[in-house]
């Protein structure tokens, strides 16, 4: 029986948030290819994304005002955790084609898990944001777990 | 099977790459983001609030490092299935780090090639953790 973790919350299992769909331009893929120092052409030129770069292409874009004190936003799909402080979290991705520009993609979130265990200071909460990006015509691009700790 | 294959055994090393991140870099990222997270660029936040030792790089940056050991290794001669790493330890706008990896396992049925990846700090320690996997064609 989990101390930390009531059945309310856990009922939060398996809620989505609505899909998001981004167009990929060249000039977004450059601008990421700068910034992360890509030396391989085909990213520098905007004509093939680095495996990373979905993040960039779906970071939540939210006004200045709905940003927390520390500049973060505030992500709707999570409910309100008994633990508060974020940990490093673990990320694990299944690539199922590149990403090209003009791509039309969407992303679909889901929480997938929350579970809890105990660690040599205390309790941890874990939970999981799977991720399924694809194409517009459903052709799947990649597969995203993250998974997050809470102290 | 593919003659890059043929040449790939465990214990090869992927060539490692250090990354000098400076402000210039950590802003042009977050940018690219749309990130505001405060550790990443606010001095005085991040050391008096949340009392880093310095300005915090960002965790999927250095993930996006892990990847380009990768892609700079594969060429195009294969491709990338998939990805993981994890954030372990902070690391500071201004620090040294060294990106790399090995080989850990090769399948000559498959094509595919397992690989451990690291990001290591000034003093050795393993900041990001990661592994990959990547096949080649077989013939």
């Amino acid at each position: 029986m989990s101390a930390l973790l009531s059945p309310e919350l856990l009922a939060n299992i398996g809620k989505s948030a609505p899909p998001k769909k981004e167009l990929v331009t060249r000039r977004d893929i450059r601008k990421y290819s700068v910034a992360t120092e890509q030396r391989l052409e085909k990213y520098l030129e905007g004509r093939e994304a680095p495996p990373m770069f979905h993040i960039a292409l779906f970071w939540d874009v939210v006004e200045q005002n709905q940003l927390t004190p520390d500049g973060l936003s505030i992500d709707s799909l999570l409910p309100e955790f008994p633990l508060k402080r974020a940990m490093a979290g673990g990320w694990k991705i299944e690539y199922h084609r590149p990403i090209y520009a003009e791509d039309q993609l969407v992303s679909k979130r889901t929480l997938t898990d929350i579970y809890e265990k105990q660690g040599s200071k205390g309790p941890l909460i874990f939970y999981e944001i799977t991720t399924e990006i694809e194409t517009e015509s459903g052709q799947p691009v990649l597969t995203e777990k993250i998974t997050r700790i809470l102290r | 099977m593919s003659t890059r294959l043929a040449t790939i055994k465990i214990g090869d090393d992927l060539p490692a790459r250090e990354f000098h991140c400076n402000n210039v870099q950590q802003f042009f990222y977050n940018a690219a983001l749309w990130n505001a997270h405060r550790i990443h660029f606010d001095f005085p936040y991040a050391t008096e609030v949340e009392g880093y030792a310095g300005l915090v790089v960002a965790g999927p940056l250095m993930g996006d490092w892990l990847t380009q050991c990768v892609t700079e290794w594969l060429k195009e001669d294969g491709s990338l299935l998939s990805f993981e790493y994890s954030n372990r330890k902070a690391a500071y706008t201004g620090e040294v780090l060294r990106a790399g990896g090995k080989v850990v396992s090769v399948d000559p049925e498959t094509g595919e090639v397992g690989l451990e990846l690291q990001v290591w700090n000034e003093a050795d320690e393993v900041v990001a953790p990661g592994g990959a996997i990547v096949r080649f064609p077989v013939a």
